[in-house]
């Protein structure tokens, strides 16, 4: 499966820069780009949600050949 | 000969003793199938144990039936140990069962110890070989049977939790002579193609002989060697099978499986609101800091009276410059009184003011003569006077 947007290391960055701006010891301008960091970050992550593929499918093996197709249970 | 006639009572008991009085009778271990099984109300089992061509009677008392490892069902084929006996009323004999088990299981159950063991050994069920089941995998495949609850349980616990799932399934036959072999063809195919992101290996409950499948080596294998997580679900939460101790993560059901498989989308929108909340909340506080900050500074004397400081500063300049001016205007008496004294000293050693007392000086084409040595006879000479300049010619 390919890599480019990983939900897991996106919201675990989410998390650092979260922690890091609560801690409040950055300067005014650090705290600005690390919050809009984060929202892009958060951003990112709704994209991950909402363009998700929706499907159920069935893979069936006729000979040495796989074809996909939905599923629907009954 | 003459008979006399017994009673049928009689005749049963005599069979009745004969029977009692045969060791071999006293204990019997006879293998078939269950038919015709009823569970008494009274807690007794009541069944016929046949062949393909012959039957008996079975019961077995309520005070046996607790060391029963399943439940028996028509159609089981067992073996059960026993006493035959005479019923006398009904003339019937019949094993009076102290002890079944389902016929094989001895084998299978010894065969799934050895394999276990074997497998332990080399460590397939090492934890460190278990892979992390993806936080939110984009494709989850599902190896079942295409049928049955199943797989209806692991799609609506799936979409339940995020209606936006994707799942392939991949069926596969879940019993049976050969099911193992495709269980095992289906995760190298899955892995080959890198077609799901996790997967889960599930099969409803059954006995031991039915779950077998997992229970073989080319599934524990496929699935050791599988790249993409597997999460098996395979019977009820009570059947350990060798597949669940080589999977990356056992569920006890189907459905649980799933859950595992699926994060709940609502949930990780919750957090994702809270990351957003935490965010906006620490800037926030950030710049509420800031402004206090800044409102510190504006309250000290500094800000208050600006002017003051830039007045003070005013007049400083104002000094200064004046007494740069001062020292100019000093410095330029100073160089002019020097001036005049050069100039009167200059005044004096000019040769003009030795001509204004009768005397003139002697050029020849711009220069001073200063010796007889360098006018020849003839040679014309100019002469200058304090009032103008004349021609003259040497004449000796």
């Amino acid at each position: 499966m390919e890599k480019e947007a990983n939900f897991e290391d996106t919201i675990k960055q989410l998390e650092i820069i979260a922690n890091e701006l609560e801690k409040g010891d950055l300067n005014l301008d650090e705290s600005v780009s690390k919050f809009e960091e984060g929202m892009k970050l958060s951003k990112k992550c709704s994209q991950i949600l909402e363009n998700a593929e929706k499907r159920i499918s069935i893979l069936i093996k006729k000979e040495d050949e796989v074809t996909e197709e939905d599923f629907n249970v009954e | 000969m003459k008979y006399e006639a017994i009673s049928v009572s009689d005749l049963n008991k005599y069979i009745k003793e004969k029977v009692a009085g045969d060791e071999y009778l006293n204990n019997v271990l006879v293998k078939g199938e269950i038919s015709n099984f009823k569970n008494h109300y009274t807690g007794h089992l009541y069944f016929t144990l046949k062949d393909d061509n012959s039957l008996i009677k079975c019961i077995m008392f309520k005070s046996y039936t607790g060391n029963l490892k399943f439940t028996p069902k028509d159609g089981m084929k067992v073996m059960v140990f026993g006493t035959v006996s005479v019923f006398e009323r009904d003339g019937v004999y019949q094993i009076y069962c102290k002890a079944m088990q389902e016929e094989g299981m001895g084998s299978l159950y010894k065969a799934y110890e050895e394999l276990k063991l074997k497998l332990e050994k080399e460590g397939l069920f090492d934890s460190k070989y278990k892979k992390k089941i993806p936080f939110m995998p984009k494709t989850i495949g599902v190896l079942t049977s295409q049928t049955g609850s199943v797989i209806k349980d692991i799609i609506n616990v799936s979409t339940r939790r995020n209606p936006n799932v994707y799942i392939r399934l991949f069926p596969v036959p879940v019993q049976g002579e050969g099911a193992s072999i495709k269980i095992a063809e289906a995760i190298k195919y899955m892995n080959e193609k890198k077609l799901a992101d996790v997967l889960i290996l599930a099969r409803g409950g059954g006995s031991l002989e039915d779950l077998w499948p997992f229970n073989e080596e080319i599934v524990a294998r496929a699935i050791y060697e599988s790249k993409i997580p597997i999460i098996s679900a395979v019977g009820h939460e009570t059947d350990f099978t060798i597949a669940d101790f080589v999977a990356d993560l056992r569920a006890p059901t189907p459905s649980a499986a799933a859950e595992l498989a699926v994060s709940d989308i609502e949930e990780i929108k919750l957090k994702l609101h809270n990351y957003n909340n935490r965010l906006k909340l620490a800037l926030k506080k950030k710049v509420e800091l800031m402004r206090m900050k800044y409102e510190k500074c504006m309250a000290s004397r500094a800000f208050k009276e600006p002017l003051q400081r830039v007045n003070e500063q005013y007049i400083r300049v104002d000094m200064l410059v004046k007494s740069l001016e001062n020292s100019i205007v000093n410095k330029y008496k100073d160089r002019k009184n020097e001036l005049l004294t050069l100039v009167a000293k200059l005044d004096s050693l000019s040769p003009l003011k030795t001509l204004t007392r009768g005397y003139c000086i002697a050029n020849k084409e711009g220069k001073t003569i200063k010796s007889v040595k360098d006018v020849e006879l003839n040679e014309e000479i100019e002469l200058r006077f304090i009032d103008g300049n004349k021609k003259a010619k040497v004449l000796d």
